[in-house]
């Protein structure tokens, strides 16, 4: 960026800028005020922008209504499980897949990103019988295992992705010498993998933490995560736009943090290091 | 390198992906396959048996059916329009030399970290609720009747809410592809005088195809299952005007226990899926082969 521009069109190009952000992000910022309102004022015409008097009934009141508290631990459990047995399962898969690959190799990746084209309806109904004859209805571990199947493309190829990048060199050299091998291991292949498990790991949480038809479509109470939480809201008692503001701002804040924090690495994660 | 120890262990190592994949994909397929020439319903237990194409002609002859695949058309087509055209403007004012680039693109990117029955809610009551929404108000300070978007536009209501949360994504992916053309060819461009919109037409956008592709890729894979932001708005209504695919076959399967027909649906939902993959993947297929 070390272009140069005259300064007015700097400042041109910043207001307009932060502008368009603003307009883009005062959903959220609206729903982030209104969570601290009361239900009179937040309803109130004109409307108000700062809170006159802030509150936190709000919070206290969505937690008495639907329990968000396990709502959250059903969303961690589900996102973080179905992230660690999706890596679990995609690390030797993937790892092989850059380090030997073969001729089918190519193919394989592809049918396994098709899988990911197969939409979600298309199979609703028979899990939706398997599960019930399972009993795995509205469970946290049914709902994990399925989260783990609809994002396993999607880690083996961003892994993939990542693991293709290490140098083969480094991994013969650390098969030629047998006897150090374990510490090219710990020196050498897992510092240089780890990075890319990360992010890896960072994005799938997200995009499981933000699921909504399996989690919809498989829970009602009890295995219900925060997706499914909040779409409780959209019955008529849902109008109480404070309490609703609080909800949703509840609902999203852990995730929006941690992406945030990813941005970065969302990037390369969600376009399969195919743009840089 | 590829010895036959080490390729019969990556053959191992991948075994438990691959199958674990195919069942996934397999089993499910062919029991929906299998309910879509079956009469099933699930609250009348007196409807079984062989239905041959019964369901796929009660599904397609169905109007709300034909009118849920323009809906997805629809749907796709005028995200993918609004988030393609404006994440370009935005990826390349962001690129421009601003002040403070590093926040406004947290700022940017944040909507696409909103899980979609929350933005659906947000929009429903916070902005375009006739009574105390943001849109209404604004409406009623410039004199105007407040407009009750869902019941008067349902179908452009979703869309707007389904391109806010995908405009994010849009733009931070061509900013990306953006921002790593070499300097020394946007001004060699500039030097034989070439002017923005030749720039544009003739370096940039070629520079870009690549990503723009990734971009049609990734958002149709997820927007021809949209489901929760029509759950929680309209419900599919007025009538069938928001329904899509995905809804329609939830509504038809699900809350209609009618089986058969939810399942002939699905297949139905398949193939339109795989249509529209063959295409993609082969556009992204060659694009990847790096």
């Amino acid at each position: 960026m070390a272009r140069r521009v005259p300064v007015q069109t700097r400042i041109g190009f910043t207001i307009l800028a932060w502008a368009i952000a603003l307009l883009l992000f005062s959903p959220i910022l609206w729903t982030l005020v209104t969570a601290f309102k009361t239900e009179a004022e937040a309803i109130a015409s004109p409307p108000t922008f700062l809170p006159q008097t802030w509150t936190l009934d709000n919070f206290g009141a969505v937690q008495d209504r639907s329990d968000y508290v396990k709502h959250a631990t059903n969303s961690i459990i589900v996102s973080v499980g179905s992230t660690l047995l999706g890596l679990l399962i995609a690390i030797p898969a993937a790892w092989s897949m850059a380090f030997a690959p073969s001729k089918r190799t190519k193919d394989i990746l592809m049918w396994m990103l098709s899988t990911k084209m197969m939409p979600a309806v298309g199979v609703l109904i028979p899990i939706y019988l398997i599960f019930r004859d399972l009993r795995l209805l509205d469970t946290v571990h049914g709902l994990t295992l399925i989260m783990t199947l609809i994002n396993l493309p999607i880690i083996i190829w961003m892994l993939y992705t990542y693991f293709k990048e290490i140098p083969v060199d480094i991994l013969e050299a650390a098969r030629m010498d047998g006897a150090e091998l374990w510490n090219e291991i710990r020196h050498v292949l897992v510092p240089m993998a780890v990075p890319g498990i990360a992010s890896t790991l960072l994005l799938n949480v997200i995009l499981a933490w933000n699921e909504a038809f399996w989690t919809i479509t498989l829970t009602s109470g009890r295995a219900g995560t925060l997706t499914a939480f909040i779409s409780s809201f959209s019955s008529p008692q849902g109008l109480f736009l404070a309490k609703l503001s609080a909800a949703s701002l509840l609902a999203i804040a852990p995730i929006l943090l941690l992406g945030w924090f990813s941005q970065k690495q969302l990037v390369r994660g969600l376009t399969f290091g195919a743009v840089k | 390198m590829a010895t036959k120890q080490t390729r019969a262990l990556a053959r191992t190592m991948m075994a438990p992906a691959v199958v674990v994949l195919f069942i996934w994909m397999i089993v499910p397929l062919v029991m929906t396959l299998w309910f879509s020439f079956q009469n099933y319903n699930l609250i009348n237990p007196m409807m079984t048996g062989f239905a041959g194409w019964a369901n796929y002609t009660y599904v397609i002859g169905d109007p709300s059916f034909t009118q849920a695949l323009v809906n997805t058309l629809i749907l796709v087509g005028g995200v993918l329009l609004i988030t393609i055209v404006g994440g370009t403007f935005l990826a390349l004012l962001l690129d421009q030399p601003i002040w403070g680039q590093g926040i406004l693109r947290i700022i940017v990117i944040s909507p696409f970290f909103v899980m979609p029955p929350v933005a659906a809610l947000i929009w429903k009551n916070g902005f375009m609720h006739p009574g105390y929404g943001m849109l209404g108000h604004l409406w009623k300070f410039f004199g105007l009747q407040p407009v009750d978007w869902f019941n008067q536009y349902p179908l452009f209501s979703v869309i707007v809410i389904v391109a806010w949360q995908w405009l994010p994504f849009a733009t931070l992916i061509l900013l990306t592809a953006l921002q790593s053309l070499s300097e020394e060819q946007r001004e060699a461009a500039e030097m034989d005088g070439a002017n923005a919109v030749n720039r544009f037409r003739y370096i940039i956008l070629p520079h870009m195809a690549r990503a723009i592709t990734i971009v049609i890729l990734i958002q149709t894979i997820f927007l021809l299952g949209i489901f929760a932001e029509i759950r929680v708005t309209t419900g599919g209504g007025p009538g069938y005007a928001s329904t899509n695919i995905a809804f329609l076959v939830f509504r038809t399967g699900i809350l209609s226990n009618d089986i058969g027909a939810g399942s002939a649906g699905g297949v139905v939902a398949v193939i339109i899926a795989n249509v529209v993959a063959i295409f993609l993947m082969r556009a992204v297929g060659k694009n990847l082969d790096a």
